[in-house]
């Protein structure tokens, strides 16, 4: 069951959308997060989206891995497409079953709001799926690296994000393991009242804390012993540099974003 | 005689339908029969721990039938839930799913969930205790205060309690010194021949295997090429060398022996065998 977690994984890969600067691409999903959110008619989505399903089709990453991932947002799907369905009353009312009316202008704010969404994921999953997470965790902490002059630990905060990350397949699978040992000594997980499930949790929950443990400590040792002591001098194994691709793509975004204001701003399309 | 245990046809595949599928059982025909001492062997990866992962209803099957005493462990709940009790399953490193405050409770965790009464609770404790090789004040301690090996034990005892008529143990030995592996393997055949219990033991260690098995099952590449008595299986040399694989290094010896010209029989494969083969080959001479 835990191995249908597919939030944040990555898939190798070779094409031109994995072998971007991590940069390069967590910029071009601010820029593309940005147009998504000032496209404003039928025209602006269309162009928005004609880029995403190129930079899909570049990945390889398939439609169907990308749809998977959406299924645990489906609940808010359909409670965003219904809430803008009913809630909006402009245009031409097309369906009226007693109290509910469904509207033209209820219709085109449901179907924007719920492609906004399915749209924002897809775009960041191609950010996930594409970008191994220790390439991210580098780019980000060269993004935020500025705030530095304001004493936030940028690096140790990367650092930690890049270990936690490394970890949660470890522990899923780990979890998984503890819970198979389990129900070979008959541990039942899944029937009972809420109190014998919170209690069904405690000899899981007992040895995955002790290795969590175990193991942060033995990394730690493992640090110290490669004489790790914070950012301070510290030099790269992987140093990130801007390719004449990483420019052209951040060009295109910037020029998505200005097409799409120039778009909303004169023609409010 | 009728298997114990059996597998028809069983397929298992991870990851369906994302790039990390992957193909973990092919069409595995596999039989444990009553009271038999089995070993499995195969390189990692090749699907050991897959495989003994079906035979107590862990692991659904992906296409394939996995029979206890002639029925299918997924025929109805009550079977399944029958097979996790009726086969113990020991996983590799078990010592990390502890989590009792004491060895004693841990131990009874896996009767408790059988719904025993206390007594007979009280009793396979200190049963499943004294066939892993625990003393009786060990099983007041806390279960975190043990050493690796000891806790080893007590996750032995904690699926022993259960009374299984079939044990399953995943690399019982693996990251032990010599010692407290002769010693653990004692222990299981303690248990074997006590109780008659089927024993299947998964392993690389071909020395290990040779001295216990009857029977062994070699695993390659999600598949079963060969299986047989030590003697029968110990005599692919070439094969069991082309799936990363070596005989014990006795029977080695002897292959080079053989090969050096002298009439030894090749497939020796414990101590006492090959001192006898040496002396009937002194006395010919
Ligand atoms: N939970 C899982 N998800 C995906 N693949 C797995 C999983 N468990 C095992 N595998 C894969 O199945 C194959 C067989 O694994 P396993 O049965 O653990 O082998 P063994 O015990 O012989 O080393 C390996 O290639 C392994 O990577
Ligand atoms: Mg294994």
């Amino acid at each position: 069951m835990l191995k249908d977690i597919t939030l944040g994984q990555f898939f190798p890969g070779t094409s031109l959308v994995h072998r971007l600067d991590p940069r390069t691409k967590l910029l071009c999903v601010v820029l593309y997060i940005a147009a998504l959110f000032t496209a404003a008619g039928w025209v602006s989505y269309a162009v928005v989206f004609a880029l995403l399903a190129v930079a899909v089709g570049i990945s390889r990453i398939g439609v169907k891995a990308l749809l998977r991932g959406m299924k645990p947002v489906v609940v808010i799907l359909v409670f965003t497409g219904a809430l803008n369905l009913f809630y909006t009353q402009t245009g031409t009312e097309l369906v009226h079953l007693g109290f509910l009316h469904i509207t033209t202008g209820g219709l085109e704010r449901a179907f924007f709001m719920v492609t906004r969404i399915l749209m924002l994921i897809s775009g960041t999953f191609l950010l996930t799926y594409t970008t191994s997470p220790i390439a991210l965790t580098d780019g980000l902490e060269h993004l935020l690296g500025p705030l530095k002059l304001l004493k936030v630990p940028v690096h140790d905060l990367a650092m930690m994000m890049s270990i936690a990350l490394r970890f949660i397949p470890t522990l899923i699978e780990e979890t998984d393991k503890i819970m198979s040992a389990q129900k070979a000594r008959g541990a039942d997980f899944e029937g009972g009242s809420l109190l014998d499930k919170a209690r069904a949790m405690v000899p899981l929950m007992v040895p995955l804390f002790v290795s969590a443990f175990r193991r942060a400590d033995e990394l730690a040792t493992a640090m110290e012993c490669r004489c790790y002591h914070g950012g301070e001098g510290r030099t790269r194994l992987k140093q990130l540099r801007f390719q004449a691709a990483d420019w052209a793509v951040l060009a295109l975004f910037v020029a998505l974003l200005a097409l799409i204001v120039v778009l909303k701003l004169r023609f409010r399309v | 005689m009728e298997p114990i245990l059996e597998t028809k046809k069983l397929c298992c595949t991870y990851s369906v339908g994302t790039p990390f599928e992957h193909r973990a059982l092919i069409d595995v025909d596999f039989r444990a029969y009553p009271g038999e001492y089995l070993g499995i062997i195969g390189h990692t990866g090749s699907g050991k721990s897959t495989l003994i992962q079906h035979l107590n209803a862990l692991l659904k099957p992906s296409s394939g039938q996995v029979l206890l005493h002639g029925e299918d462990i997924w025929a109805n709940a009550k079977a399944t839930r029958m097979a996790r009790f009726k086969v113990g399953l020991v996983f590799q490193y078990p010592e990390y799913q502890l989590f009792e405050e004491t060895v004693y409770k841990d131990i009874a965790f896996g009767p408790k969930n059988m719904r025993l009464d206390a007594r007979e609770i009280d009793r396979r404790v200190h049963e499943a205790a004294y066939f892993a090789g625990l003393t009786d004040d060990q099983l007041q301690k806390s279960p975190f205060e043990l050493s690796g090996g000891q806790k080893r034990r007590v996750a032995i005892a904690g699926v022993i309690a259960m009374g299984p008529e079939v044990l399953i143990l995943d690399e019982p030995t693996a990251g032990l010194d010599p010692v407290g592996r002769e010693s653990i393997l004692r222990n299981i055949r303690q248990f074997h021949d006590a109780k008659n219990a089927t024993i299947i033991i998964v392993s690389h260690s071909m020395e290990d295997m040779a001295r216990v098995a009857d029977r062994i099952v070699v695993m390659n590449d999600a598949r079963i090429p060969l299986q047989g008595t030590p003697r029968e299986v110990f005599s692919h040399a070439e094969e069991l060398r082309a799936m990363g694989l070596s005989v014990p290094q006795i029977t080695q010896i002897f292959h080079r022996l053989r090969a050096l010209g002298l009439g030894v029989d090749e497939s020796v494969y414990t101590l006492k065998e090959a001192k006898e083969a040496l002396l009937a080959l002194k006395r010919r001479d």
